[in-house]
């Protein structure tokens, strides 16, 4: 919740190039009216421009320049809304078949996914490609919404079809029924997106905006254990502060009180939690997602990338790991390649020990492969300089992903989600 | 003391950004204007590293068209916190010959900062500086990282940035490169004055509503003094504004108000149909206006 009581709901959107995305977020923006004047007015301009006679809410939301002069949208673009009762972050990627890596990193921030589908079009290998993702990810929630109703005279037979092939692809995913919500829109018209259709009266749901409000991040986060990687240590060395030494960083997984006994890794220490402060106030207890500052009851060696845990509970540590990766830079991922591998704010050297496959991101399955160049996903083995002290990425989101960085160029070019 | 303390997400995420921002650069620094978004980001950095001090400096490029109640609220502050605050001003690059000051209708500074910034870059060799940039400000900046990569010209390519998946940041550069770090990114400008509300963090009085002189050119309200080039039909009226951002003189326009408190500023920002860098004159001299300037190093 923020200081004014809203929930905040982070969206990734997935479509195929014209399948009306932009207008949809341009849609959604004008109807909450978080366009603002200037903005329509650029708006405005530019339809007029380009001899359009209706407003184009896709120039909401197509930045850069070269985009705006093709008309497509290639990078991910973060765009924020808000009603009374909940922030919205929407990270909008593009459909382009080479653009996985895009929608990957969209999705890595957000607990929800509207995938778009063309009514006239229908379930199309883009649709497999981003549900696929969807489904890698761990979304919490996706909405289908299926655009263009409009172009198909709102025919309840299109949109029951649509959902009928789609569900066929939630059979092979690891959702359930009840994590997948079906929605027949027109972005260009304003049909249930906020406001409620009467041209399709055979639908019964919410608008897509109801949709989205109804929806409570709490549900979205992943219940796990508490993990709480140090980020910095703190030590004002101060006359009022004189021996304060305080762990610094995000607690993720769950919550930690005073008094928990924990665990430091990776010296295995133990000791208890003895306060836990937020900028000038010692609490209790902190919920998870906290940005805090612990103390310990005794002195422990801790330091930047160790991680505090509750004893009992810790997570594997281990020297060799399997891993998921989707590679995220035009240079490709081969065996014997050596990487800098970023785990949360931990990093290590890691080496390609074994490409095990390619995996297909039609759910058709898998094949052999030698290397993943940009946009492949596959199924990876490394050996690491030191242990790191993770979770499966299926049971923690925060602790089960990792990023290669590139010894020579220093850039990011894969992601990981352990097993 | 029995309590669950819960987060606010947009203020967990960029305390985490900060820390991320001290542990990986040798040499951090936040660039300060005196607006209210760098002032969120001093609090922010208070609150990531509590009791200790903020471990960067501030700096400050002063155009030397700064609004003065901005220059004394900057004063105040560093001196209220103990912060180190460096100062380097465009004056001196003029003065070096480095750029040459614009003249006529509509000159500004604006875009002179620039030198002056990547300069003390060089000077002070900071690896990372940190700043108040929102990507809801401008659609060039939607796309924006959170560590953004310069070379050392301080250039941005926004072809061949690093993607950021979950909330893992790769601050890894070579010799010579820096980054621009954004804490606030994910804030919007309700957020943020919000926040400046709940926190009751001070902010320059031009935020405020007060009589000034200004004059009207192309529909938006200009300062009149010294430093604002004016032509003689243009005429000069006193009225009750405020300043929705706080830049330099010659670039940032008022909009009428008599929003006198933070209760009137947030009412009013909830209602506004002008987005904040509706008021901003440079970025009206053309559609792609802000992006051109970051490829060149704006911030």
């Amino acid at each position: 919740m923020d200081i004014q009581g809203r929930k905040l709901i982070k969206i990734a959107t997935a479509g195929s190039v014209d399948d009306g995305k932009s207008t949809l977020i341009g849609r959604l923006l004008y109807d909450t009216n978080s366009l603002t004047t200037d903005k329509i007015e650029a708006i405005e301009r530019s339809s007029k421009q380009r001899g359009y006679d209706y407003l184009d809410f896709s120039l909401a939301t197509d930045g850069l320049v070269a985009e705006r002069e093709q008309g497509i949208t290639i990078d991910v673009a973060h765009i924020y809304f808000n009603t009374d009762k909940t922030n919205f972050i929407v990270a909008d990627t593009p459909g382009h078949v080479e653009y996985t890596r895009n929608m990957v990193t969209g999705a890595s921030t957000s607990n929800v996914a509207i995938i778009l589908i063309d009514a006239r079009k229908g379930v199309i290998e883009q649709t497999y490609r981003h549900f696929f993702i969807s489904n890698l990810l761990r979304i919490s929630h996706v909405v289908v919404a299926i655009n263009k109703m409009d172009l198909v005279d709102y025919s309840e037979d299109v949109f029951l079809k649509i959902k009928h092939d789609f569900d066929a692809l939630v059979a092979k995913s690891d959702f359930r029924e009840d994590q997948i919500t079906f929605i027949p829109v027109s972005a260009l018209k304003g049909e249930n997106v906020t406001r409620k259709s009467d041209h399709m009266p055979w639908y019964v749901g919410n608008t897509l905006l109801d949709h989205l409000e109804v929806l409570e991040p709490s549900d979205l986060l992943e219940s796990s254990v508490p993990r709480f990687p140090v980020q910095y240590v703190i030590r004002p060395k101060t006359e009022a502060y004189h021996d304060f030494r305080g762990f610094s960083g995000m607690l993720y997984g769950g919550n930690l009180k005073v008094g928990d006994a924990v665990t430091v890794l990776p010296s295995g220490n133990e000791s208890t939690i003895k306060s836990i402060h937020f900028f000038d106030q010692e609490v209790e207890e902190a919920a998870t997602e906290s940005s805090i500052v612990i103390t310990l009851a005794t002195e422990v060696d801790c330091s930047r990338g160790d991680m505090i845990v509750k004893s009992g509970q810790l997570p594997q540590s281990e020297k060799a790991i399997s891993a998921t990766i989707c590679q995220v830079n035009s240079k490709a991922l081969k065996v014997g390649g050596k990487y800098i591998l970023q785990h949360g704010i931990n990093r290590v050297l890691a080496k390609v020990d074994q490409i095990e496959s390619r995996i297909h991101t039609d759910f058709t399955g898998i094949e052999e492969a030698d290397q993943l160049k940009l946009n492949d996903i596959g199924r990876v083995h490394f050996r690491l300089s030191k242990p790191i002290h993770f979770d499966s990425y299926h049971t923690s989101k925060s602790n089960g992903a990792f990023i290669l960085i590139d010894e020579g160029s220093y850039d990011t070019v894969s992601v990981g989600f352990i097993e | 003391m029995n309590n669950v303390f819960i987060p606010n997400p947009k203020e967990a995420e960029s305390i985490h950004i900060l820390r991320e921002v001290a542990a990986q650069f040798e040499r951090p620094v936040l660039l300060f204007s005196g607006g209210k978004d760098s002032i969120t980001l001093v609090r922010l950095a208070q609150k990531a590293f509590f009791p200790a001090k903020i471990p960067f400096p501030l700096l400050h490029v002063d155009t030397g068209h700064n609004f003065p109640e901005t220059i004394e609220f900057r004063d105040n502050l560093v001196k209220e916190l103990g912060l180190e605050l460096i100062v380097r001003n465009v004056q001196d690059s003029i003065d070096q010959g480095k750029v040459r000051e614009e003249r006529g209708r509509y000159a500004s500074r604006n875009t002179l900062q620039t030198t002056t910034l990547l300069d003390a870059i060089e000077e002070f060799k900071f690896d990372a500086c940190i700043g108040g940039a929102r990507r809801d400000e401008e659609k060039a900046r939607a796309k924006e990282r959170v560590f953004s990569v310069r070379d050392d010209f301080g250039q941005w390519d926004e072809k061949n940035q690093r993607p950021e998946l979950f909330d893992m940041l790769n601050g890894k550069i070579h010799v010579g490169q820096n980054v621009r770090c954004f804490p606030i990114s994910n804030w919007t400008e309700l957020d943020v004055w919000e926040y400046i509300r709940t926190e009751n963090i001070a902010i320059p009085s031009i935020y405020f509503a007060h009589k000034r002189e200004v004059f009207l050119r192309d529909g938006m309200i200009w300062t009149a003094n010294e430093h604002v080039f004016r032509e003689p039909h243009e005429e000069v009226v006193e009225k009750m504004v405020r300043f929705r951002t706080v830049g330099d003189m010659t670039c940032t326009a008022a909009v009428f108000s008599e929003a006198v408190s933070l209760d009137d500023v947030v009412a009013e920002i909830r209602l506004s149909t002008i987005s904040e860098r509706g008021a901003r004159i440079d970025d009206k001299r053309s559609e792609a206006a802000m992006e051109t300037r970051k490829k060149v190093g704006y911030f």
